[in-house]
């Protein structure tokens, strides 16, 4: 090659000067005009449509997003769903009316006490026996729901983090809702999947040495808490990432029906606990955060600030319990059995068993009866919703006066807050799809049922 | 709760059931006893007949806000020509709520009015549940609208249906977006075709499922399991109280 000819992508040779040291040269990396230049020449209608998920750590399960992107901006997102779905709803009409808690407790797995509850509501009010449960009943009732508020926050902010790098959130995260976890698991034996809340009350009352866990575990998250401001709320990288990302004004969120924090974070006040109380949430007190930010920020600092006014109701139902009855005095619609923790879990007490199978045939057809058969639920339909950790989770229940469910339809708020995705992302950046999906804290075991 | 005696229901304080009466609107019949089909039902029970009796329509007054909303949609409805007794079929206050059976063809008219006037106002649509009652001939496919007002803290259901033969219901997606999805979820489960939808297909179910999973006559699908030598059968399969 001779010296004039310069080869067609051949970049300038770097510069190079003597030294008494020797040669220095002076790298200045390649020709960034000649690329840029290259790629505003191309075709620049040149569309991707990338496919994000069913299976990837930043969708919250089993997620589809189909984005469309030009370079880095997202011009259309749609997401596709199902891919979860176990029909729940289908599953219900073939099971008796105290069975069903067992499916539900199961759909959005990180809120089961929201979901027992909305389900045991409707099935008190189709009984029309709303009034007849025990307060000891409902005050542990909003116990676990409020603790079950805290671990569902807990979750939605540790993954949030997880998906933004910030590991110590996830790490911090996963341990409070540990203790969270803990307590469920002292006052109804499992982690998850409770059906601890069952139509008509209880499946049975707090065990012994709760109440002192119960301090304990409001004690330790006084002291938690803060945490997450220190590292999060004043957390320049973080603020950056979150501010003005997934934006959803007031009109948007009522024409989308997104309801919970992103509602919320649109300055509107609304939470079913003030507006329809339920459970004698009304006799509680508490206040119902809100921001005007409409974005990512405003939830994640809302999410904070509703976990100090779950605490605040937790604190107010332990001093409020009263020794008492945990179910209907209605042994028609009542459990037969008094539960009782055995070795091999939860199941009827042997004092139960020793009477209806030895002292009491009508014990035992009574029990069999109810066991086996269930109790019949007036025909008729009911919507009841309760303020769940993500929204309005609503339920439909029809009955045609038998001992199933003719048709239960449950408005999970995930699945429509979700809906909400596209609008908050179209026109942003692709690393704030993330983002925005986060805040929005969908959990496709509730999406799909 | 409400002190209005339920059809078929228990409502006295005493603990003895209420009777039976003829009243409420009957729209399907369950026979027997322990799910015997043919025949095979020595029980003795295979002679009893039950007929499902849904809450009959209301007469006023409906009580709480009830009224109001009756008379600001009768009134908003007129305003626009429309006369109340062709939308409104029928209107049950059950369980302290209160539902308008609309006829379908003025849905989106009333969803709008519903949206739309100040005095109703009703901001939020929770969505839309499908329920097919094969029996009530005519009106097999049912769909329920939850509606909420947040201005005035209010809540009404809307309740439409649709014969099998014709299983069509206009789309409110134009007065509320949420319904995008919920509508096709129905559509997934029920076969129910919501006309103006701007794009309905299945939601939950592969696209190229056949059959609607949640119609009475489509079966659960269980298998039977074998446990400790004996055959359970599919949930859908055993016994069960009529």
């Amino acid at each position: 090659m001779s010296a004039t000819e310069t080869p067609p992508h051949a970049t300038r040779a770097a510069e190079a000067r003597e030294t008494t040291e020797g040669t220095v040269y002076t790298v200045t990396g390649g020709d960034w005009d000649e690329i840029a230049q290259a790629a505003v020449d191309r075709a620049d209608d040149e569309k991707i449509i990338v496919n994000m998920g069913p299976q990837h750590p930043s969708t919250h399960g089993v997620l589809r997003l189909i984005l469309e992107i030009d370079g880095e901006t997202v011009t259309e997102a749609r997401a596709g769903i199902g891919y979860l779905h176990t029909g729940i709803e289908k599953n219900l009409e073939y099971r008796t009316w105290t069975q069903g808690t067992t499916f539900v407790t199961r759909m959005d797995y990180l809120t089961p006490f929201f979901n027992e509850a909305a389900y045991c509501l409707g099935v008190e009010k189709l009984l029309g026996i709303t009034d007849d449960v025990p307060d000891r009943a409902s005050i542990i009732r909003v116990l676990l729901m409020e603790i079950n508020r805290l671990s569902s926050h807990f979750v939605a902010i540790a993954t949030g983090g997880m998906e933004l790098g910030a590991t110590t959130v996830m790490i911090y995260g996963f341990r409070d809702r540990e203790h969270c976890l803990d307590i469920f698991e002292l006052i109804t034996g499992l982690r998850m999947n409770h059906a601890f809340i069952r139509p008509g009350g209880l499946a049975q009352d707090l065990p012994p040495g709760a109440i002192d866990a119960l301090r304990e575990f409001v004690k330790k998250m006084r002291k938690n808490l803060p945490e997450y401001d220190k590292l999060c709320t004043h957390n320049p990288v973080f603020r950056g990432r979150l501010k003005d990302v997934g934006y959803l004004d007031l009109a948007g969120c009522l024409a989308l029906g997104a309801t919970g924090p992103i509602l919320r974070s649109a300055g509107l006040p609304h939470d079913l606990r003030k507006t329809d109380p339920y459970c004698g949430y009304e006799n509680y007190d508490f206040e119902v955060p809100t921001t005007d930010t409409c974005d990512s920020f405003g939830r994640f600092l809302l999410r904070l600030e509703e976990m100090r006014q779950s605490l605040r109701i937790v604190e107010q139902c332990i001093e409020r319990l009263e020794p008492g009855p945990v179910m209907v005095a209605d042994k028609k619609i009542a459990w037969p059995a008094q539960l009782a923790l055995g070795p091999d879990g939860l199941g009827n007490s042997l004092d139960h068993i020793k009477n209806i199978m030895g002292t009491s045939m009508e014990a035992l057809i009574h029990h069999f009866k109810l066991v086996t058969e269930g109790f019949r639920v007036p025909a008729g339909q009911v919507y009841t919703a309760v303020e769940s950790p993500k929204g309005e989770l609503g339920v439909h229940m029809v009955s045609d006066g038998g001992t199933r469910p003719f048709r239960v339809h449950f408005r999970d708020p995930s699945f429509t807050n979700l809906q909400s995705m596209a609008a908050m992302c179209e026109g942003g950046m692709l690393a704030d799809v993330i983002v925005a999906v986060a805040s929005i804290d969908p959990v496709m075991g509730g999406v799909d049922r | 709760m409400s002190d209005d005696a339920h059809v078929n229901g228990n409502t006295n304080t005493n603990g003895v059931p209420a009777p039976r009466g003829n009243a409420g609107e009957a729209i399907a019949q369950r026979r027997g006893m322990f799910g015997a089909r043919n025949g095979g039902d020595t029980s003795g029970y295979g002679g009893l007949v039950r007929t499902v009796r849904m809450p009959a329509g209301s007469s006023r007054p409906y009580g709480g806000y009830f009224d109001e909303v009756a008379d600001e949609l009768e009134g908003a409805l007129e305003e626009q020509g429309l006369a109340p007794e062709s939308a409104i079929e029928r209107t049950v206050v059950d369980r302290n709520e209160l539902t308008f059976h609309i006829a379908r063809e003025h849905l989106k008219v009333v969803a709008r009015t519903l949206r739309d006037d100040p005095a109703l106002r009703f901001e939020l649509c929770t969505g839309v549940s499908g329920v097919h009652n094969p029996e009530d001939t005519g009106r097999e496919l049912h769909a329920v609208y939850h509606l909420r007002s947040l201005t005035h803290g209010r809540l009404i259901r809307l309740e439409v249906s649709a014969p099998d033969a014709d299983p069509h219901v206009p789309s409110i997606v134009e007065v509320y977006p949420t319904n995008d999805w919920h509508e096709r979820e129905t559509y997934d489960f029920f076969g129910l075709i919501f006309d103006g939808h701007p794009a309905l297909t299945r939601i939950m179910m592969p696209d190229d499922w056949q059959g609607f999973p949640q119609r009475k006559d489509y079966p659960l699908g269980g298998i039977p399991v074998e446990y400790k030598g004996a055959q359970i059968p599919a949930p859908d399969q055993r016994r069960s109280y009529s």
